[in-house]
């Protein structure tokens, strides 16, 4: 049902964890649905993300996902980073079944989330 | 790799080798069309006979009270549309329960749709159909209420005895879904005033695609196929006669093994619900804590995932399955869980693993030392967790 590449994702997923001092923080889904996908980032002074890390709950579909984004967008720019959308991160995973195309694949949404949030937290500190 | 363990007999089971060798035969030599009138549709005709001796005893029913069904779908199916068509100038009144299988769900859902009336019944946090709350429900128009013995989910047993009384007094036929139980708990129609009952083989180690139906003597159920007059006119279309034969032979072995069957099922399983709920913390039992077929394990975990449990087991070889949203192929869980009452973050959580003839203690004893681990590495993931 699931790609190859999903389920080594799944059984081996990159970049879990927290930043400590995280640029920036996002999260989607909840748990009523079955899947929440939680992004925190890294961000330097030349705007690349340095650091990315995910916690999700969820199906395999979801977890693959977050670990595939994270790895797509390491070391990209937050430009790069913003135009990585849900379909690219399925894509990159060799496809999703129809049915997670839907509930599970968010995770360019939190990593969009996160972004945002590092965007918000920069202009009030320059404000 | 190690040897796979199979923990999914809920779902289906394998076919026992004793029961193989009896279906051999009726596949190529004794290949009879069972409404011939030569040798062979004779021998067909007597194979067939044989098995439903065998099916009947296993339930104390008379072998022309059992017709033989593609499975426990098909069953179903006529039991609740065929009785309640031929019924519906002396009312239009169905009730069901909140837990029952697609096959009868959806079928009581189906007929709504046409237009008639149907009463679905919550169950209490364990899966147990109240009778007063099946009292409140009848009224004079009530003509068939269908309540499943052994849940697939939970494994929640119903005290059918009591529910097909009050039926009756009420004036309404009493169906069960008893897939899940026949062969594995005792079944005596006459004691437990059972007017239908809808049972399947491939649950007790019988080839899939068989099943029959129960028809009390005196009911008047009409055939829901149209077509052929085989079953007596009840079930048209060229009997199975493999699978009967097969059907028949795994309806003789359980009822010699039940007992020492369910004895040695319930050791296992008490083995493993305790062993789960010592080593995984936020970890609670579903179903009813006695009243619960032998071998049914059902559990939630909090903070994970069902599909995720699934396909990590999977991977250490390990099969069993889930009532999670993304297993049951909905956005929801399983209808099962959510009519017990469980919130449905904790409903996503749940795995099943149900136990049979074949599993031995160190097949518990090895999902007792992988699970765990699976559960520690997924709440590390959960954003629910931390
Ligand atoms: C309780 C219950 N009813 C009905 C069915 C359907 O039976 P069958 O697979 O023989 O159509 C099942 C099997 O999944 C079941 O568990």
């Amino acid at each position: 049902m699931y790609s190859q590449k999903v389920m080594d994702h799944f059984m081996n997923p990159r970049n879990v964890g927290k930043i400590d001092l995280a640029s920036g923080v996002g999260e989607v889904g909840n748990p009523v649905c079955g899947d929440i996908m939680h992004i925190e980032i890294k961000v330097n002074d030349e705007d690349i993300i340095e650091d990315i890390k995910f916690n999700t709950f969820g199906c395999a579909a979801a977890i693959a996902t977050s670990s595939m984004v994270t790895e797509m967008v390491k070391g990209k720019t937050l430009e790069e980073a913003e135009r990585i959308t849900n379909r690219a991160v399925a894509e990159a995973l060799d496809g999703l079944p129809e049915v997670k195309m839907h509930c599970s694949n968010l995770a360019a949404d939190a990593l969009h989330e996160a972004i945002k949030d590092y965007m918000a937290k920069r202009e009030t500190a320059s404000a | 790799m190690t040897r796979p363990i199979y923990m999914d007999h809920s779902a289906t089971t394998p076919v026992d080798p004793e029961v193989f060798n009896e279906m051999i035969p009726y596949f190529t030599d004794r290949f009879g069309n069972a409404s011939s009138i030569h040798l062979y549709g004779q021998d067909a005709r007597r194979a067939i006979d044989k098995a439903r001796a065998q099916v009947a005893h296993l339930i104390n029913a008379a072998p022309q009270e059992i017709i033989f069904t593609s499975g426990g779908t098909e069953a179903d199916n006529q039991a609740i549309v065929s009785y309640m068509l031929a019924n519906q100038n002396k009312g239009n009144h169905l009730i069901t329960s909140a837990i029952e299988h697609h096959a009868v769900l959806e079928t009581c859902e189906h007929l709504a749709k046409q237009g008639f009336e149907l009463t679905v019944l919550p169950v209490t946090p364990e899966g147990m159909v109240e009778a007063d709350v099946l009292q409140k429900a009848l009224k004079p128009a009530s003509r068939l209420v269908s309540i499943m013995h052994a849940n697939n989910e939970v494994g929640t047993i119903q005290d059918i005895k009591e529910l097909a009384s009050i039926s009756h007094a009420a004036g309404a036929v009493f169906h069960t879904d008893a897939v899940q139980s026949m062969g594995k708990l005792p079944i005596d129609v006459k004691a437990m005033g059972i007017d239908m009952l809808s049972a399947s083989s491939h649950k007790i180690y019988g080839p899939k695609g068989v099943g029959c139906l129960f028809i009390r003597k005196g009911i008047r159920l009409p055939s829901l196929l149209h077509g052929g007059g085989q079953e007596r006119k009840l079930r048209a279309g060229t009997e199975n006669v493999p699978a009967i034969v097969g059907f028949g032979k795994a309806c003789e072995l359980a009822e010699q093994h039940m007992a020492e069957r369910a004895e040695k099922l319930e050791k296992l399983a008490h083995r493993l619900r305790e062993g789960i709920l010592t080593t995984i913390p936020n970890t609670r039992l579903t179903g009813h804590p006695s009243q619960r077929l032998p071998g049914s394990v059902s559990v939630c975990f909090q903070f994970v995932e069902g599909e995720s449990i699934l396909l990590m087991l999977d991977s250490f070889g390990i099969m069993a399955s889930s009532g999670s949203a993304c297993t049951s192929g909905s956005l929801d869980p399983s209808h099962v869980l959510l009519a017990l009452g469980l919130p449905h973050e904790i409903a996503h959580g749940s795995l099943r693993l149900t136990l049979g003839k074949d599993n031995t203690a160190e097949d518990v004893d090895k999902v007792l030392e992988v699970l765990p681990g699976i559960i520690a590495t997924l709440r590390k993931m959960s954003p629910l967790c931390n």
